[in-house]
């Protein structure tokens, strides 16, 4: 499947705004992006592992949090998922 | 000081935004492409803003909206160079929770003042650093051109 990567962690992927990985499940595609590309692991993930509260996870057009399985969905090689920080503020 | 390359057409489009949502918050993504000098903005997308709870005082846009915007600078061979939003009748200055809520790292953060319906100052801010720990915001000069 292919990971879109967002402006800010381009820097993380030697430039790169897509990744090809190799995974069963959205869980395991994250994975295999961190071990190819290990800087990106703690912009993506807490320390205790779990997935940053501002980023979205999209695959295809569903946000995982909102998926049955979430993070252990299911994924084809077709599939893409997308990595989106959230953008709030105000004054 | 760093600086963001603006069109007219766009530097106008946010401004524009502003007033037209006042005295609500507006909200949208910049779209451009980097070189070493710098961000240049070639076109800004307006987006909804999800906080209609507090609109006056509080923006937000929803990631599947971002999502779609991505993929359309993407398809032009652009990148969401950063975001901009209003500050109705107060400063175009960040505030804590623009701080609290930028996680675009390497980003540009325009804000516009909208003084009684009128856009006043437009300013640029860049996200700066490398981590949320190290993340502030400096300011950029906005060039027109």
């Amino acid at each position: 499947m292919t990971i879109f990567i967002p402006t800010p962690l381009r820097g993380y992927t030697g430039g790169k705004e897509a990744v090809d990985v190799q995974a069963s499940t959205v869980s395991e595609a994250l994975d295999q992006l961190t071990t190819n590309f290990a800087d990106l692991r703690k912009h993506l993930f807490t320390p205790e592992g779990k997935v940053r509260a501002f980023v979205n996870l999209y695959l295809n057009d569903e946000d995982v949090r909102y998926l049955p399985a979430k993070e252990a969905s299911e994924v084809k090689p077709t599939d893409t998922l997308s990595i989106i920080p959230s953008i709030a503020g105000g004054r | 000081m760093s600086t963001v390359s603006l069109t007219p057409a766009v530097y106008a489009e946010i401004r524009t935004h502003g007033e037209d949502t006042y005295p609500h918050e507006c909200c949208g993504a910049l779209i451009g492409a980097q070189s070493t000098e710098g961000w240049a903005i070639h076109a800004s997308v307006r987006a909804g803003n999800t906080r209609t709870d507090s609109a006056h005082n509080r923006y937000q846009i929803s990631p599947i909206e971002l999502l779609k915007i991505e993929r359309k600078a993407r398809a032009k061979g652009l990148s969401i160079a950063g975001f901009y939003h209003s500050h109705p009748d107060h400063p175009a200055q960040w505030s804590q929770t623009d701080f609290e809520e930028a996680h675009w790292l390497g980003c540009v953060y325009i804000i516009t003042a909208v003084e009684h319906g009128h856009a006043a100052a437009t300013n640029s801010f860049f996200l700066a650093g490398t981590s949320e720990d190290e993340k502030h915001f400096e300011p950029q000069q906005i060039v027109i051109g």
